[in-house]
C-alpha cells in the first residue's frame, strides 16, 4: 500500500492536463452554448492515445492499466465533462465489452479501430420503458437466416449518431427473461438502424444523446457478442467498470469547481478583504478539497481493482456514488462562492454545476448504487 | 500505486482484530488490564525503533492498532493513541540520550504511561496563548499552573508539560518538560465527568511550584511550540483511526443486526438499506484517507493537509455514523445499554480533541488557499 501514483500514471496527467487546458478549454463554453459535438476532439484523443489506454497493444491499445484511464477521463472533465464522457462511454462501455467477450475476429475488427481513436463507440441497453429495470427490455433480435433481425428503440445513448461502433442489447428469448437477453455489435449505416431526435439536455451539451432507431435492421449473426442469453451479465459487468469512469467524471468536475472557486475566493474582495478569508468560504473550500480527495482515492482504488483482477463490483459502486454525489454538492456550492457571477454564462462554474446532475443518474442512479452496495453489506441476492 | 495492504499489514491487523475481540474488556473502569494485556504483546510503543524497546513497526501498523481497539473499546484506543505519538513520540524525537534511556525504554515496554500536557482554561485551539509558567532556577525550573483536559492524567506515569519561560516571548519562550507522577507539588485535579470515552480519566494537572531539575527540559528553551505543532500530525492520525474504528464498529453493529432481523424473517426497509450503503461508501473513503495519511507520515514526509483531512472525515463520519445508526436499529438503538450509544458519545469527543474538526478546515483552507 503505497497510494503513490507511478511514474507512467503522472505522465499520463500531465500530458491529458496539457492537452485539456489546450485543446478543450479555448472552445468549452461554444460547444456548450451551440450543443455542438467536436469529432475534431476526438480524432486528436485518438492521436494522442487516449482512446485505448487500458487495451492491449496487440489492439491497439495504450497497454496501460485502469487508473492511466480514470486518470485521464477525470483531467478531461476538469476542464470538458462532455469530452470526459466521450472517452468513457466509448472506452468503459463500448470497448471493454469486445475486450471482455469479444472473440478475436471482433477484437481485430471492432476493438482495435476503436483503440487507436478510428472508431467511436457507443452503448444501448436504455430504453423508454427499461431504465433502472434494465432487464425489461422490449427491443427483439429473431435469427432469420444468416442474420438477427432486430426491432426496437433504445433512448438516452452517449455518442449515438457519432458512434461507428454500437453494443446493443435485445430479447432473443423472451421466455427467459433477463436470461433471454444478448448482446449485438451494430455497425452505423447498417440498413434499419436509424436516428431519434437528439435530446435537449441539462448539461453535458457537447457530448450527443441520442434514440436508436432497429427496424427490421439486418446485424449478421458473427456480431453476436458473446453467447445467446448472455447479453443481460455483459450489460451488469459491463456497467461495473463504466462506474469507475463515471466516478472519474464527477471527480474532474468537483476540482475543475473547486479550482475555479478557491481562485475566485482569492481575488474577490468583500468588507474591504479577500472573501477567501471568511470562514464561510474557507470552510466550504475545505470541506470540497477533502471530499475531492476522499472521491478521488475511491475511484482510483475501484481502477486497482479492476487492473490487479480483483472483485471491484462494491468498490466502483462506492466510488460512482460517493463521487458524483460529491460533485453535485461541491458544483453546487462553487456557484455559491461565485454569488451572482456564478450564476451568469461568463463563469465556467454554473457548467459545471449542470453536468455534475447527470452523474447522479447515468450508469446507474445514486440509488442503483445503494442497492448494490447495501446487497453486498445484508448478504442479499 | 496500491491500494491493497501489504501482506504484514494485512497480517497485523488481523493479529490487532483478534486481540481487541478476545482480550480486550469494555468495562467501566479505567481500562489498565487491557493496558497491561497490550503492552505485554508490545503494543504500547509499536512504532518505537526496537533498541527503545519499542516493536520497531511503521506508522501505518501502529494506526491499524488504533482502528483495531477502538473497534472494541475507543477509551483504550485513545489512551493507546495518546500514549504512542503524544508519550513516546516527543522523547523519540526530541529527548537526549539520557532522557530516552530513563524514560523511553520504559513508555515503549509499556511499564510506563505516557500523557501530554499543552491545553489549559484559556489555551485551547489557541495554544499558544498558554500561561504556566516555567521560572529559571538554580539547577533547574520552577513550574506553576494548571493544566486542562488531559488524558490518562491522575493516571500515566510521565506527562510532557508545556510552559512558557517569558511571556513577553509569546509562541517563543514556550518550553516543554518532562514531569514525573509524584513529583512534589504536581497532582491531577478533579476528574472530568464527560458524555463518553468515561473510563479515559481526563483531568486538570495542578502545578505548584513544582522544582524540576534542567535535565528534565525536552528540547531547548523556546522550543516547546514547535515540538508540540511537530506532534500534531501523528496525533491527528491517531485521532482518524479512532474514528474510522468506532465508525467501523457503528456500521457493523447495524449491518448485523439486520443480518439477523432478515434471517427472522423481517425485511430492512429501503431506507434502512440506503442509509447503510452511504454510510459504508464513506467509512471506504475515510478509511483510504486514513490509510494514506500514515504511509505519508511512514514515510517522513509532510502530511499537515492529508491528517487534517483524515481526522475532520473519519470523526465526522464516526459522529454521522452512530447517530444513523441509532435510528436505524429502532428502540434497541436508543437504550443506554446499547453499544450504538456508547459509539455515538464516544464520537463526538473524536470531533473535538486533537485540534477540533473547525481547526481542521482552517488547516485545510490554508493549505489549499
Amino acid at each position: 500500500m503505497n497510494f503513490m501514483l507511478t511514474e507512467e500514471q503522472e505522465m499520463t496527467r500531465k500530458m491529458v492536463r496539457d492537452f485539456a487546458e489546450k485543446e478543450l478549454k479555448p472552445g468549452a463554453e461554444a460547444r456548450d452554448d451551440k450543443e455542438e459535438f467536436s469529432r475534431e476532439i476526438f480524432n486528436k484523443m485518438g492521436r494522442l492515445g487516449l482512446t485505448g489506454i487500458p487495451w492491449p497493444e496487440e489492439y491497439g491499445g495504450g497497454g496501460c492499466d485502469f487508473v492511466n484511464y480514470v486518470i485521464a477521463v477525470e483531467e478531461l472533465s476538469r476542464i470538458d465533462a462532455s469530452a470526459g464522457v466521450t472517452l468513457s462511454a466509448h472506452t468503459s462501455l463500448a470497448g471493454w465489452p469486445v475486450y471482455k467477450y469479444g472473440n478475436e475476429e471482433q477484437k481485430k475488427k471492432y476493438l482495435e479501430p476503436m483503440a487507436l481513436g478510428d472508431k467511436l463507440g457507443a452503448y444501448g441497453l436504455t430504453e423508454p420503458t427499461a431504465g433502472t429495470d434494465a432487464a425489461a427490455q422490449r427491443t427483439t433480435a429473431v435469427l432469420d437466416g444468416d442474420c438477427y433481425v432486430l426491432n426496437g428503440s433504445k433512448t438516452f445513448i452517449t455518442n449515438g449518431g457519432e458512434a461507428e461502433v454500437n453494443i446493443i442489447f435485445a430479447v432473443t428469448d423472451k421466455e427467459k427473461k433477463s436470461r433471454g437477453i444478448s448482446a449485438f455489435i451494430v455497425e452505423k449505416g447498417t440498413p434499419g438502424f436509424t436516428y431519434g431526435k437528439k435530446e435537449r439536455k441539462l448539461g453535458l451539451r457537447s457530448s450527443p444523446t441520442l434514440e436508436l432507431i432497429f427496424e427490421n435492421c439486418r446485424v449478421p449473426q458473427e456480431n453476436l457478442l458473446g453467447q445467446e442469453g448472455e447479453g443481460f451479465k455483459i450489460a451488469m459487468s459491463t456497467l461495473d467498470g463504466g462506474r469507475n469512469g463515471i466516478a472519474a467524471q464527477a471527480v474532474g468536475i468537483a476540482q475543475g469547481a473547486m479550482e475555479e472557486a478557491a481562485n475566485y475566493a482569492k481575488s474577490r474582495e468583500q468588507f474591504g478583504q479577500a472573501i477567501a478569508n471568511f470562514q464561510a468560504i474557507s470552510f466550504m473550500l475545505a470541506d470540497m478539497a477533502t471530499k475531492i480527495e476522499a472521491a478521488r482515492l475511491l475511484t482510483y482504488q475501484a481502477a486497482y481493482l479492476e487492473s490487479e483482477g480483483l472483485p471491484y463490483g462494491k468498490a466502483s459502486a462506492m466510488a460512482k456514488l460517493f463521487a458524483s454525489e460529491a460533485a453535485m454538492e461541491i458544483t453546487t456550492n462553487a456557484v455559491q462562492i461565485f454569488g451572482g457571477y456564478g450564476y451568469t454564462r461568463d463563469y465556467p462554474v454554473e457548467r459545471f454545476m449542470r453536468d455534475a446532475k447527470i452523474t447522479q443518474i447515468y450508469e446507474g442512479t445514486s440509488e442503483v448504487q445503494r442497492m448494490v452496495i447495501s446487497r453486498y453489506l445484508l448478504g442479499q441476492s | 500505486m496500491s491500494f491493497a495492504l501489504s501482506q504484514h499489514h494485512h497480517v497485523k491487523k488481523e493479529e490487532f482484530r483478534n486481540f481487541a475481540v478476545d482480550e480486550l474488556d469494555t468495562g467501566p473502569d479505567f481500562p489498565r488490564e487491557n493496558l497491561k494485556k497490550a503492552a505485554e504483546r508490545g503494543y504500547l510503543g509499536l512504532p518505537v525503533p526496537k533498541e527503545w524497546g519499542g516493536g520497531g513497526e511503521d506508522f501505518l501498523t501502529y494506526i491499524l492498532l488504533i482502528e483495531e481497539i477502538s473497534r472494541v473499546c475507543a477509551a483504550t484506543g485513545v489512551i493507546v493513541a495518546v500514549h504512542t505519538s503524544l508519550g513516546n513520540f516527543p522523547l523519540l524525537n526530541y529527548g537526549t540520550p539520557a532522557q530516552k534511556e530513563r524514560y523511553l525504554a520504559g513508555l515503549a515496554k509499556g511499564n510506563l504511561l505516557g500523557a501530554f500536557a499543552l491545553t489549559e482554561a484559556s489555551a485551547g485551539s489557541d495554544a499558544a496563548a498558554l500561561s504556566t509558567s516555567a521560572v529559571p532556577v538554580d539547577g533547574g525550573y520552577r513550574l506553576n499552573g494548571c493544566k486542562l483536559f488531559i488524558t490518562s492524567g491522575g493516571e500515566a506515569d510521565m506527562y510532557t508539560v508545556f510552559t512558557t519561560v517569558d511571556f513577553a516571548l509569546g509562541r517563543k519562550g514556550i518550553t516543554a518538560f518532562l514531569v514525573e507522577k509524584g513529583t512534589p507539588g504536581f497532582k491531577a485535579g478533579k476528574i472530568e465527568r464527560k458524555m463518553g470515552l468515561k473510563r479515559s480519566h481526563t483531568t486538570e494537572l495542578l502545578m505548584e511550584d513544582v522544582f524540576l531539575p534542567a535535565v528534565n527540559r525536552l528540547g531547548q528553551e523556546g522550543e516547546g511550540f514547535s515540538i508540540a505543532m511537530s506532534l500534531l500530525d501523528a496525533g491527528r492520525i491517531g485521532i482518524a483511526a479512532q474514528g474510522l474504528g468506532l465508525a467501523q464498529a457503528s456500521i457493523d453493529y447495524t449491518t448485523t443486526y439486520w443480518r439477523d432481523q432478515e434471517a427472522a424473517g423481517k425485511k430492512a426497509s429501503q431506507y434502512t438499506c440506503f442509509v447503510l450503503a452511504d454510510l459504508a461508501a464513506r467509512l471506504e473513503a475515510a478509511r483510504l484517507l486514513v490509510y494514506r495519511a500514515a504511509v505519508i507520515k511512514g514515510a517522513g514526509r509532510t502530511c499537515t493537509k492529508e491528517a487534517s483531512m483524515a481526522k475532520m472525515f473519519a470523526t465526522d463520519l464516526a459522529m454521522a455514523a452512530s447517530t444513523k445508526c441509532i435510528d436505524l436499529c429502532d428502540f434497541e438503538g436508543a437504550s443506554q445499554d446499547n453499544p450504538l450509544a456508547g459509539y455515538f458519545c464516544d464520537a463526538k469527543a473524536t470531533q473535538i480533541y486533537e485540534g477540533s474538526n473547525q481547526l481542521q478546515r482552517i488547516v485545510i483552507a490554508r493549505a489549499i488557499l
